[in-house]
Parts: C-alpha cells; structure tokens; sequence
C-alpha cells in the first residue's frame, strides 16, 4: 500500500475501527518523531510500524484529546473530504493493536 | 518486519537521527569456539566496558529512543552483571533481545525471563541434528541448546527464537528446523553467513551453493513473516519479484542499525569489524550519540553509493549490491557484487587471488598474539658456559 504508513500483517485479535469512536495509542507503544514521519515501536508485540507523513503523526498523538478520530483529523489540518487515507491508516494501526479503543482503557484504570 | 515501499527505504539509506535498533556485544568471553564466529570470540578482552559505563550507554539509548538492543558476544550470559544490565535496560524502556548458547539458561533463570515481558531470547543453533550443528559450534552445543529450550518452555516462556546461520551443511534440514521449533513453540529465525571474524576462514567452504541459495530463497518467501529473517537476505531479492522477501530489504549499516563491541567501539554493523568499519568509541569519542550523528564513516554511508559495477544490472534496486561487509572479507570491491550475487557476478577473480582483509582482533581461545614472545627467565646462573648454549 503507497499510504500513509505501513506496518506488519496483524496477528490474533482483530479491532474493527470505528472512525467516530474515541481512539488511544497502545500504552505500550512508543513513538520516535522523524523527518519523514514516525517510528512507532510496539514493545508488547515487539512490532514496528512508520508513519509516513508529520501529518499522521499529529493525529496519532493527538487522539486522546479528541472524543473521536475524525474529529482528531480535523484538528490535525485534514478536511473531511482528504480524510480517507488517514482514516485508512488508523484502521491499519488498529488492527495491530497499536490503537486501542479508549474506552476500553479508561474502563480498566 | 513487514514490506516497505521505496520511498521509506530511501529515507532510511540516508540514516535517521538515532538507530532502530543495535548490537551490541557485551563481551569477547565465550565457553564454545564456534568456526564461523563473526567476532572471533573466546577470551575476555580486559578493556571490556564496566557495569556503570554499560549503564551510561542504555541511559543514552533511553534519550535517543533507541528502542531496543540486540545482545550478544561472545556469550553475553557469562558477564556477572548480565541480568543486571537487561533488568537496567528494559526499566529504562529499551528492550532487550539476547543471543545465547544456552549455557546459562537453568530452569531458573528461565522462570526468570518468562517473568519479564520485555527480554527475547534467542538460541543460537546451527544444525536441527546434533551431527550438523556441533560440526561448526562445538560437542555438546546441541544438547546445551536445546536444554536452555526445554527449560524455557518448561518456564512457560512463550515465543523463544531459535537462531540458524544457514550453511551449506543445514539449508536442507529448514523443514526440520521448523519442526524442532514448532516442538517448544519457537519462532525461527534464519541469517546469512557473513565472512566476518573466524567466519572469513570458514566461509568458502560454508556458505551455500548458488542452488541452495535459491532452495533457501524459495523457503523463506513461502514462509513469509513467519520466519525472522534479521533482514540478512536481501542479496537474494534478485531471484524474485521486488517486495517478495518480507523485511527492510537494504543495507543498514550505519544508517538505522550498528555495532558496540565490548570495548566501547562503534562499528557499521556487527559483521564488519575492521578498522575500515570503525566509526569511533563511546568513551573516547564523547559518547554513543555523538558517534551515531556526526562519525565520518557514518556519513560516508548516509550519502549517495556507487552502484560501481552493479550500475548496469536490472537487479540492482532488488539487492543494492549485495552486502557490504561480505564484499569487503571476500577481497571483493564495495561498489560491485556480492559474493554470492544471485546472477554470478559475485566472482569474476578466483577467490585464491584476491586480497581478503583480516578481522580487527582475534580473541580466539589458544590465538597467539603477535609481538614478542614471552621467554622463561631462570634466575640462576649457568653453572658451565657450555650449558646455555648460544646455537
């Protein structure tokens, strides 16, 4: 995929991504700003993932303070009309479990 | 890893501001003497770095946000302050995987590690057969390894890898390899001889024919990312379509990965430890992120390469010429093929007449030194002149 990022094949459960729902970086994963993006490390599944824009990497760190992901995008400069391919890329995250759901993280703290 | 595409490569082929990841070899000490050891390890070299400058150097990865290190060695298990260099690192958020012959893998410490959610381990094994595998790593090595296996699983530590350097003697045994791994729950992970350290002497005879490398290619394509590859293949990608080898199909020397070596320096990449290689010291050279940034070889690397005698082959934004260090230990030039270039190009001189650069040190057990040699001084006096004769 020529999108914005690019990470592994996800493996076990499988998170359907909801783009009007609320949306967290995995606690475990770290982020490593680059000229051309990111480096995301995800140290529970030991799986790297790059952003491929400074764009998506805003909206990556920006979700929390967003009730929903769209909304994130937004905030980030990228109009509804643009959204797709952002939107593809949170699904992609989502699916290796390098976005969780937030309310699924507040409900266990 | 998965596939990237070209223009992440390009982007990494001009280095970022800290490595991915790293090697780092924490000491020269080994129990077993391996033939195709890439650091010609054996006895400890007594520079080695002290538990407090390890401890600066994690703390520096931590602030460039390296994200993990690969340990090795020699036998890194055998420094008395291991567990408390891993327990030092994973608490400052740089993770940890570790290569190991086994030796120190009791059942207790692998109730140890499966306590940790933060340390791989991999288990260094050369044949899926005892025969095969002790050939090059030495009696017993077999059983050692697969005893730090048993207890492991034991342990109930899940995902344990088990690491094969693929030689002419055990690239027909991978299905094998996969069913010992399947057998403790392992995950595989095959790497390419590199004529690096004892491996220089050892690799015309051990690395695989043009058709095992194709058998081998074939192999890990239809395994896909379930088999690490360390990324070592990507001489290969020529026997394919572009993208088929899962991983960062490129060199990283320099770029995203390097080496520390027990004594501080700083080379390209673990398999090329010469001086050519050498890109400073973190003591000497005012610390591990001033040599990544600004060592000239580094920045060497980071700029443009000569496709030299690879420019005219259509293969070349497969492989990019193969791998620099094989090149170097093979006597070949670094802007042309690889010695083992899936198109043959690798060997247009007869190995014998080429000049074949020699490994940086040598800390094989029973190595001599050069230098003078040590004479047994006898403190008394002849007792006749004709008794120590001069002849």
């Amino acid at each position: 995929m020529r999108g914005l990022l690019t990470v592994p094949t996800p493996q076990g459960e499988r998170t359907t991504f909801d783009p009007d729902a609320g949306w967290r970086l995995h606690p475990q994963v770290a982020v490593r700003p680059e000229p051309f993006g990111a480096l995301l490390y995800h140290f529970g599944t030991r799986k790297l993932s790059f952003l491929k824009n400074r764009t998506m990497l805003t909206v990556v760190q920006s979700l929390l303070d967003h009730p929903d992901a769209r909304t994130a995008c937004r905030a980030a400069g990228v109009d509804d009309g643009r959204q797709r391919p952002y939107l593809h890329a949170l699904g992609v995250l989502a699916e290796s479990n390098m976005l969780v759901p937030k309310q699924s993280w507040e409900a266990v703290r | 890893m998965t596939a990237v595409v070209p223009g992440l490569i390009e982007q990494f082929e001009q280095g970022l501001g800290a490595p991915i990841c790293l090697t780092w070899e924490l000491t020269y000490a080994c129990n077993l003497a391996c033939v195709h050891c890439l650091s010609s390890s054996g006895k400890r070299d007594p520079r080695e770095l002290s538990t407090r400058a390890c401890k600066d150097i994690i703390d520096e990865l931590e602030r460039m946000q390296v994200f993990y290190v690969n340990i090795g060695g020699g036998e890194p298990t055998v420094r008395p302050d291991f567990w408390e260099l891993v327990d030092y690192a994973t608490a400052h958020h740089v993770g940890v995987k570790f290569s190991t012959n086994g030796v120190r893998i009791t059942p207790e410490v692998a109730r140890r590690l499966a306590a940790s959610d933060y340390v791989d381990v991999q288990i260094s094994l050369d044949g899926a057969t005892a025969e095969v595998n002790d050939a090059v790593r030495g009696y017993g090595s077999y059983a050692m390894a697969i005893r730090a296996c048993e207890n492991l699983a034991d342990a109930g530590f899940t995902n344990v890898k088990i690491s094969v350097v693929a030689t002419r003697h055990n690239v027909d045994q991978l299905d094998e390899f996969a069913v010992l791994a399947g057998r403790y729950g392992a995950t595989l992970r095959i790497t390419r001889l590199r004529p690096s350290g004892r491996g220089a002497d050892v690799w015309d005879d051990l690395h695989p024919t043009a058709e095992q490398q194709v058998a081998l290619y074939r192999w890990l394509v239809a395994n896909g990312e379930q088999v690490l590859t360390g990324d070592s293949f990507f001489h290969l990608s020529g026997l394919g379509e572009p993208g088929a080898l899962a991983g960062l199909n490129m060199c990283g020397a320099g770029r995203v990965v390097c080496l520390i070596d027990p004594v501080g320096d700083v080379y390209a990449c673990p398999f090329a430890i010469h001086d050519r290689f050498h890109a400073g010291n973190v003591l000497s050279d005012g610390g591990f992120d001033h040599v990544w940034k600004n060592s000239p070889l580094f920045r060497e690397l980071r700029g443009p390469q000569s496709a030299g005698a690879c420019g005219s082959c259509g293969h070349y934004d497969g492989c990019r010429g193969g791998c620099m260090a094989a090149k170097f230990f093979t006597g070949l030039p670094i802007d042309g093929p690889d010695p083992e270039c899936v198109q043959g190009h690798g060997a247009p001189t007869p190995a014998a007449e080429r000049h074949k650069p020699r490994p940086a040190g040598d800390h094989s057990h029973g190595c001599r030194k050069s230098g003078p040699v040590p004479l047994t001084l006898t403190k008394r006096p002849p007792q006749r002149l004709c008794t120590e004769s001069p002849v």
